[in-house]
Protein backbone atom coordinates (compact mmCIF):
# COMPACT_ATOMS: atom_id res chain seq x y z
CA UNK A 1 0.00 0.00 0.00
CA UNK A 2 1.49 3.57 -0.73
CA UNK A 3 1.29 6.09 2.24
CA UNK A 4 2.47 9.61 3.14
CA UNK A 5 4.05 9.95 6.19
CA UNK A 6 2.81 13.34 7.09
CA UNK A 7 5.08 14.68 9.81
CA UNK A 8 8.56 13.12 9.35
CA UNK A 9 12.05 15.06 10.92
CA UNK A 10 14.40 13.48 7.76
CA UNK A 11 16.98 16.22 8.81
CA UNK A 12 18.08 13.55 11.50
CA UNK A 13 17.54 10.34 9.63
CA UNK A 14 20.25 8.38 7.64
CA UNK A 15 19.26 8.32 3.74
CA UNK A 16 19.33 4.21 4.92
CA UNK A 17 15.74 5.39 6.21
CA UNK A 18 14.52 6.94 2.94
CA UNK A 19 15.58 3.85 1.40
CA UNK A 20 13.87 1.53 4.05
CA UNK A 21 10.54 3.74 3.91
CA UNK A 22 10.84 3.92 -0.21
CA UNK A 23 10.62 0.08 0.11
CA UNK A 24 7.88 -0.10 2.41
CA UNK A 25 5.48 2.20 -0.05
CA UNK A 26 6.40 5.78 1.44
CA UNK A 27 5.60 7.99 -2.03
CA UNK A 28 5.28 11.32 0.16
CA UNK A 29 6.40 12.89 3.04
CA UNK A 30 6.03 16.12 4.57
CA UNK A 31 8.75 18.02 7.43
CA UNK A 32 7.88 20.76 9.46
CA UNK A 33 10.54 22.77 11.29
CA UNK A 34 11.20 21.97 14.79
CA UNK A 35 14.13 21.57 17.56
CA UNK A 36 17.21 20.61 16.78
CA UNK A 37 18.38 19.30 19.60
CA UNK A 38 20.17 22.42 20.82
CA UNK A 39 19.44 26.15 20.73
CA UNK A 40 20.57 27.51 17.14
CA UNK A 41 22.29 30.99 18.11
CA UNK A 42 20.85 32.98 15.73
CA UNK A 43 18.63 33.79 12.69
CA UNK A 44 21.26 32.75 10.44
CA UNK A 45 21.42 28.81 11.74
CA UNK A 46 17.61 29.33 10.57
CA UNK A 47 18.43 30.61 7.76
CA UNK A 48 20.41 27.55 6.75
CA UNK A 49 18.44 25.13 8.32
CA UNK A 50 15.31 26.44 5.87
CA UNK A 51 18.10 26.06 2.76
CA UNK A 52 17.95 22.28 4.38
CA UNK A 53 14.42 22.08 4.38
CA UNK A 54 13.91 23.48 0.51
CA UNK A 55 16.99 22.29 -0.96
CA UNK A 56 18.82 19.52 0.73
CA UNK A 57 16.47 17.31 1.67
CA UNK A 58 13.90 17.10 -1.43
CA UNK A 59 16.68 15.88 -3.57
CA UNK A 60 17.46 13.29 -1.36
CA UNK A 61 14.30 12.62 -1.09
CA UNK A 62 14.06 12.18 -4.80
CA UNK A 63 16.33 9.69 -5.27
CA UNK A 64 14.59 7.57 -3.79
CA UNK A 65 11.03 8.44 -5.61
CA UNK A 66 9.76 10.08 -2.69
CA UNK A 67 8.57 13.32 -2.65
CA UNK A 68 9.58 15.85 -0.02
CA UNK A 69 7.52 18.59 1.34
CA UNK A 70 8.22 20.94 4.11
CA UNK A 71 6.83 23.89 6.62
CA UNK A 72 8.42 26.68 8.62
CA UNK A 73 8.71 28.44 11.17
CA UNK A 74 11.03 28.97 14.68
CA UNK A 75 9.43 25.95 16.87
CA UNK A 76 8.19 26.25 20.61
CA UNK A 77 10.89 25.28 22.56
CA UNK A 78 13.46 27.82 20.86
CA UNK A 79 9.97 30.49 20.47
CA UNK A 80 10.96 31.07 24.48
CA UNK A 81 13.32 33.96 22.92
CA UNK A 82 10.65 36.46 21.49
CA UNK A 83 13.24 38.51 20.41
CA UNK A 84 14.91 35.70 18.11
CA UNK A 85 11.28 34.32 17.09
CA UNK A 86 10.36 37.27 15.84
CA UNK A 87 14.12 37.66 13.56
CA UNK A 88 13.38 34.16 12.03
CA UNK A 89 9.04 35.04 11.09
CA UNK A 90 10.55 37.91 9.32
CA UNK A 91 12.70 35.19 7.17
CA UNK A 92 9.77 32.95 6.69
CA UNK A 93 8.18 35.01 3.29
CA UNK A 94 11.62 34.45 1.83
CA UNK A 95 10.97 31.19 1.69
CA UNK A 96 6.93 30.72 1.02
CA UNK A 97 7.86 30.75 -2.37
CA UNK A 98 9.96 27.59 -2.52
CA UNK A 99 8.14 24.81 -4.61
CA UNK A 100 7.91 22.60 -1.60
CA UNK A 101 6.54 24.34 0.82
CA UNK A 102 2.68 23.58 2.42
CA UNK A 103 2.73 26.58 5.26
CA UNK A 104 3.68 27.50 8.36
CA UNK A 105 4.20 24.73 11.26
CA UNK A 106 5.04 23.27 13.46
CA UNK A 107 4.20 25.75 15.65
CA UNK A 108 2.80 25.26 18.96
CA UNK A 109 3.70 25.46 22.59
CA UNK A 110 5.84 23.21 24.68
CA UNK A 111 6.16 23.90 28.10
CA UNK A 112 2.68 26.21 27.62
CA UNK A 113 4.68 29.73 28.48
CA UNK A 114 2.97 33.28 27.99
CA UNK A 115 6.66 33.85 25.32
CA UNK A 116 5.66 30.65 23.58
CA UNK A 117 2.07 32.19 22.87
CA UNK A 118 3.02 35.37 22.37
CA UNK A 119 5.06 33.66 19.13
CA UNK A 120 2.22 31.38 18.50
CA UNK A 121 0.13 34.14 18.05
CA UNK A 122 2.11 35.97 15.33
CA UNK A 123 2.64 32.91 13.34
CA UNK A 124 -1.02 32.64 13.11
CA UNK A 125 -1.07 36.30 12.22
CA UNK A 126 1.52 35.38 9.65
CA UNK A 127 0.05 32.34 8.33
CA UNK A 128 -3.30 34.15 7.66
CA UNK A 129 -1.62 37.24 6.26
CA UNK A 130 0.43 34.90 3.34
CA UNK A 131 -2.37 32.65 3.05
CA UNK A 132 -0.50 29.36 4.08
CA UNK A 133 -2.05 26.56 6.00
CA UNK A 134 -0.67 25.48 9.24
CA UNK A 135 0.61 22.60 11.04
CA UNK A 136 0.23 22.77 14.69
CA UNK A 137 2.50 20.86 17.72
CA UNK A 138 0.89 20.07 21.30
CA UNK A 139 2.89 19.50 24.00
CA UNK A 140 3.79 16.06 25.38
CA UNK A 141 3.07 14.13 28.38
CA UNK A 142 1.83 16.02 31.30
CA UNK A 143 1.58 19.40 29.23
CA UNK A 144 -0.52 18.40 26.20
CA UNK A 145 -4.22 18.67 27.80
CA UNK A 146 -3.31 21.82 28.88
CA UNK A 147 -0.92 22.84 25.72
CA UNK A 148 -3.98 21.43 23.14
CA UNK A 149 -6.80 23.76 24.96
CA UNK A 150 -4.74 27.26 24.96
CA UNK A 151 -3.83 26.54 21.46
CA UNK A 152 -7.52 25.54 20.86
CA UNK A 153 -8.26 29.29 22.73
CA UNK A 154 -5.64 30.89 20.62
CA UNK A 155 -7.18 30.14 17.01
CA UNK A 156 -10.62 30.51 18.32
CA UNK A 157 -9.95 34.02 18.46
CA UNK A 158 -8.82 34.10 14.75
CA UNK A 159 -12.00 35.19 12.92
CA UNK A 160 -9.95 35.04 9.72
CA UNK A 161 -8.75 31.39 9.91
CA UNK A 162 -10.22 28.51 7.93
CA UNK A 163 -10.11 25.70 10.02
CA UNK A 164 -10.30 23.04 7.02
CA UNK A 165 -6.53 24.35 6.14
CA UNK A 166 -4.88 23.53 10.43
CA UNK A 167 -4.05 20.38 11.72
CA UNK A 168 -3.17 19.71 15.41
CA UNK A 169 -1.04 17.31 15.71
CA UNK A 170 0.11 14.68 18.21
CA UNK A 171 -3.50 14.36 19.64
CA UNK A 172 -4.26 11.49 21.91
CA UNK A 173 -7.53 10.01 23.31
CA UNK A 174 -8.08 13.13 25.92
CA UNK A 175 -7.66 15.49 22.96
CA UNK A 176 -8.29 14.39 19.56
CA UNK A 177 -12.46 14.95 20.44
CA UNK A 178 -12.25 18.81 21.14
CA UNK A 179 -9.82 19.32 17.72
CA UNK A 180 -12.09 17.21 15.89
CA UNK A 181 -15.39 18.78 16.92
CA UNK A 182 -13.93 22.51 16.34
CA UNK A 183 -13.31 21.88 12.59
CA UNK A 184 -9.57 21.26 12.58
CA UNK A 185 -7.76 18.32 11.23
CA UNK A 186 -5.90 16.30 13.95
CA UNK A 187 -2.41 14.36 13.72
CA UNK A 188 -2.03 10.98 15.48
CA UNK A 189 1.91 10.73 16.69
CA UNK A 190 2.95 6.73 16.96
CA UNK A 191 5.51 7.00 19.50
CA UNK A 192 7.37 4.40 21.08
CA UNK A 193 6.65 5.79 24.66
CA UNK A 194 5.78 9.26 24.80
CA UNK A 195 2.90 9.43 22.51
CA UNK A 196 0.39 6.92 20.41
CA UNK A 197 1.12 3.41 19.85
CA UNK A 198 -0.47 1.69 17.07
CA UNK A 199 -2.64 -0.04 18.54
CA UNK A 200 -4.15 2.93 20.70
CA UNK A 201 -3.84 4.71 17.42
CA UNK A 202 -6.35 2.12 15.60
CA UNK A 203 -8.70 2.59 18.69
CA UNK A 204 -8.99 6.38 17.95
CA UNK A 205 -9.85 5.11 14.79
CA UNK A 206 -12.37 3.20 15.38
CA UNK A 207 -13.71 5.41 17.97
CA UNK A 208 -13.76 8.40 16.00
CA UNK A 209 -14.14 7.59 12.49
CA UNK A 210 -11.24 8.39 9.78
CA UNK A 211 -12.62 11.41 8.63
CA UNK A 212 -9.78 14.57 9.18
CA UNK A 213 -7.72 12.08 10.84
CA UNK A 214 -3.90 11.19 9.90
CA UNK A 215 -1.34 9.47 11.63
CA UNK A 216 2.75 9.85 11.12
CA UNK A 217 5.81 8.99 12.56
CA UNK A 218 7.61 12.23 13.79
CA UNK A 219 10.79 10.12 12.99
CA UNK A 220 13.55 12.52 14.71
CA UNK A 221 16.55 12.65 16.44
CA UNK A 222 15.05 10.93 19.67
CA UNK A 223 13.41 7.59 20.08
CA UNK A 224 11.29 7.74 17.37
CA UNK A 225 10.37 4.68 14.77
CA UNK A 226 10.39 6.28 10.97
CA UNK A 227 8.81 3.28 10.04
CA UNK A 228 5.73 3.46 12.27
CA UNK A 229 2.96 4.32 9.84
CA UNK A 230 3.60 1.24 8.10
CA UNK A 231 3.53 -0.73 12.03
CA UNK A 232 -0.26 1.13 11.93
CA UNK A 233 -1.88 -0.33 8.49
CA UNK A 234 -0.38 -3.67 10.18
CA UNK A 235 -2.05 -3.08 12.95
CA UNK A 236 -5.37 -2.14 10.91
CA UNK A 237 -5.19 -5.10 8.60
CA UNK A 238 -4.63 -7.65 11.46
CA UNK A 239 -8.45 -6.11 12.94
CA UNK A 240 -9.98 -6.58 9.77
CA UNK A 241 -10.03 -3.02 8.48
CA UNK A 242 -10.62 -2.98 4.36
CA UNK A 243 -8.06 -1.53 2.70
CA UNK A 244 -9.96 1.58 1.67
CA UNK A 245 -10.34 2.41 5.21
CA UNK A 246 -6.27 2.18 6.20
CA UNK A 247 -5.97 4.33 2.71
CA UNK A 248 -8.23 6.37 4.16
CA UNK A 249 -6.16 7.26 6.99
CA UNK A 250 -2.60 6.76 5.70
CA UNK A 251 -2.99 8.34 2.21
CA UNK A 252 -6.17 9.94 1.42
CA UNK A 253 -6.56 11.70 3.93
CA UNK A 254 -3.05 13.71 3.79
CA UNK A 255 -2.99 14.00 0.42
CA UNK A 256 -6.85 15.85 0.90
CA UNK A 257 -4.98 18.08 3.50
CA UNK A 258 -2.02 18.74 1.96
CA UNK A 259 -4.10 20.00 -1.47
CA UNK A 260 -5.39 23.26 -0.31
CA UNK A 261 -1.35 24.10 -0.02
CA UNK A 262 -0.60 25.48 -3.20
CA UNK A 263 2.78 24.02 -3.75
CA UNK A 264 0.97 20.31 -3.08
CA UNK A 265 2.22 19.05 -6.50
CA UNK A 266 1.95 15.22 -6.14
CA UNK A 267 0.63 13.22 -8.78
CA UNK A 268 -1.25 10.29 -7.34
CA UNK A 269 0.56 6.65 -8.18
CA UNK A 270 -1.70 4.82 -11.27
CA UNK A 271 -0.65 2.19 -13.58
CA UNK A 272 1.25 4.29 -15.80
CA UNK A 273 3.38 6.36 -13.60
CA UNK A 274 7.35 5.98 -13.43
CA UNK A 275 8.54 6.68 -10.68
CA UNK A 276 12.33 7.32 -12.55
CA UNK A 277 12.56 8.73 -15.95
CA UNK A 278 14.07 6.24 -17.93
CA UNK A 279 17.80 7.54 -18.85
CA UNK B 1 -13.28 -8.77 15.93
CA UNK B 2 -15.69 -9.47 18.55
CA UNK B 3 -14.63 -9.80 22.55
CA UNK B 4 -13.29 -12.76 22.58
CA UNK B 5 -11.70 -12.66 19.49
CA UNK B 6 -9.69 -9.14 21.34
CA UNK B 7 -9.18 -11.00 24.61
CA UNK B 8 -7.37 -13.94 23.16
CA UNK B 9 -5.03 -11.81 20.65
CA UNK B 10 -3.96 -9.59 23.42
CA UNK B 11 -4.50 -11.86 26.58
CA UNK B 12 -0.61 -12.49 27.10
CA UNK B 13 0.62 -9.37 25.93
CA UNK B 14 -1.75 -7.99 28.72
CA UNK B 15 -0.64 -10.11 30.93
CA UNK B 16 2.91 -9.47 30.03
CA UNK B 17 2.19 -5.81 30.77
CA UNK B 18 0.41 -6.48 34.17
CA UNK B 19 3.63 -8.57 34.65
CA UNK B 20 6.10 -5.25 34.47
CA UNK B 21 3.95 -3.26 36.52
CA UNK B 22 4.08 -5.54 39.51
CA UNK B 23 7.99 -5.92 38.70
CA UNK B 24 8.34 -2.37 38.70
CA UNK B 25 6.07 -1.95 41.88
CA UNK B 26 8.32 -4.50 43.66
CA UNK B 27 11.40 -2.84 42.19
CA UNK B 28 10.91 0.35 44.35
CA UNK B 29 9.63 -1.19 47.40
CA UNK B 30 12.93 -3.45 47.24
CA UNK B 31 14.86 -0.31 47.63
CA UNK B 32 15.78 2.08 50.07
CA UNK B 33 13.66 4.99 50.89
CA UNK B 34 9.71 5.16 51.29
CA UNK B 35 7.59 6.62 48.24
CA UNK B 36 4.63 6.86 50.60
CA UNK B 37 4.59 10.50 50.13
CA UNK B 38 5.25 11.02 46.35
CA UNK B 39 3.24 12.35 44.31
CA UNK B 40 3.90 10.35 41.27
CA UNK B 41 4.16 7.12 43.52
CA UNK B 42 0.74 8.44 44.92
CA UNK B 43 -0.24 8.86 40.94
CA UNK B 44 0.77 5.27 39.66
CA UNK B 45 -1.79 4.06 42.37
CA UNK B 46 -4.60 6.35 41.12
CA UNK B 47 -3.96 5.20 37.67
CA UNK B 48 -3.80 1.42 38.74
CA UNK B 49 -7.45 2.10 40.60
CA UNK B 50 -8.64 3.30 37.17
CA UNK B 51 -8.18 0.40 35.36
CA UNK B 52 -10.24 -1.41 37.44
CA UNK B 53 -13.31 0.62 36.09
CA UNK B 54 -16.46 -0.92 33.75
CA UNK B 55 -16.49 2.76 31.80
CA UNK B 56 -15.26 1.75 28.14
CA UNK B 57 -12.52 5.59 28.19
CA UNK B 58 -10.61 4.30 30.93
CA UNK B 59 -7.40 5.49 28.34
CA UNK B 60 -8.46 8.80 28.19
CA UNK B 61 -9.17 9.08 32.19
CA UNK B 62 -5.87 7.71 32.53
CA UNK B 63 -4.47 10.54 30.11
CA UNK B 64 -6.49 13.34 31.94
CA UNK B 65 -5.04 11.82 35.40
CA UNK B 66 -1.36 12.36 34.10
CA UNK B 67 -2.31 15.62 32.87
CA UNK B 68 -1.67 19.47 34.03
CA UNK B 69 -5.21 20.93 34.99
CA UNK B 70 -6.22 23.51 32.04
CA UNK B 71 -7.68 27.30 33.75
CA UNK B 72 -9.93 28.53 30.89
CA UNK B 73 -8.83 32.44 32.39
CA UNK B 74 -5.01 31.53 31.44
CA UNK B 75 -4.82 34.48 28.73
CA UNK B 76 -6.25 36.86 31.19
CA UNK B 77 -3.67 35.40 33.86
CA UNK B 78 -0.84 35.93 30.92
CA UNK B 79 -1.87 39.20 30.47
CA UNK B 80 -2.49 38.75 27.08
CA UNK B 81 -4.67 40.48 24.71
CA UNK B 82 -7.38 37.99 22.90
CA UNK B 83 -7.03 38.40 18.97
CA UNK B 84 -9.95 38.61 16.75
ZN1 LIG C 1 7.67 17.15 14.90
Amino acid sequence: MYYIDPHIHMVSRTTDDYQTLARMGCVAMSEPAFWAGFDRGSADGFRDYFRQLTEVEPARAAQYGIQHFTWLCINAKEAENVELSREVMKLIPEFLDCPNVLGIGEIGLNKNTRNESIVFQEHVELAIEHEQQILIHTPHLADKYQGTRMILDMLAGHTGLDRSRVLVDHVEEHTVREVIDAGYWAGMTLYPVTKCTPARAADIIEQMGPDRLCVNSAGDWGPSKPTAVPDLIMEMRRRGHTEGMIQQVVFDNPYQFFSQSRHFSFQVPNPETRVFDTP
Amino acid sequence: MNASQILEREFLEVRAKILEIAASLDRMDRAEGDLTLDPNRQLLDRGIDLLKSNETDRAEQVQLLFSREYNDGWQDDFDLQKRT
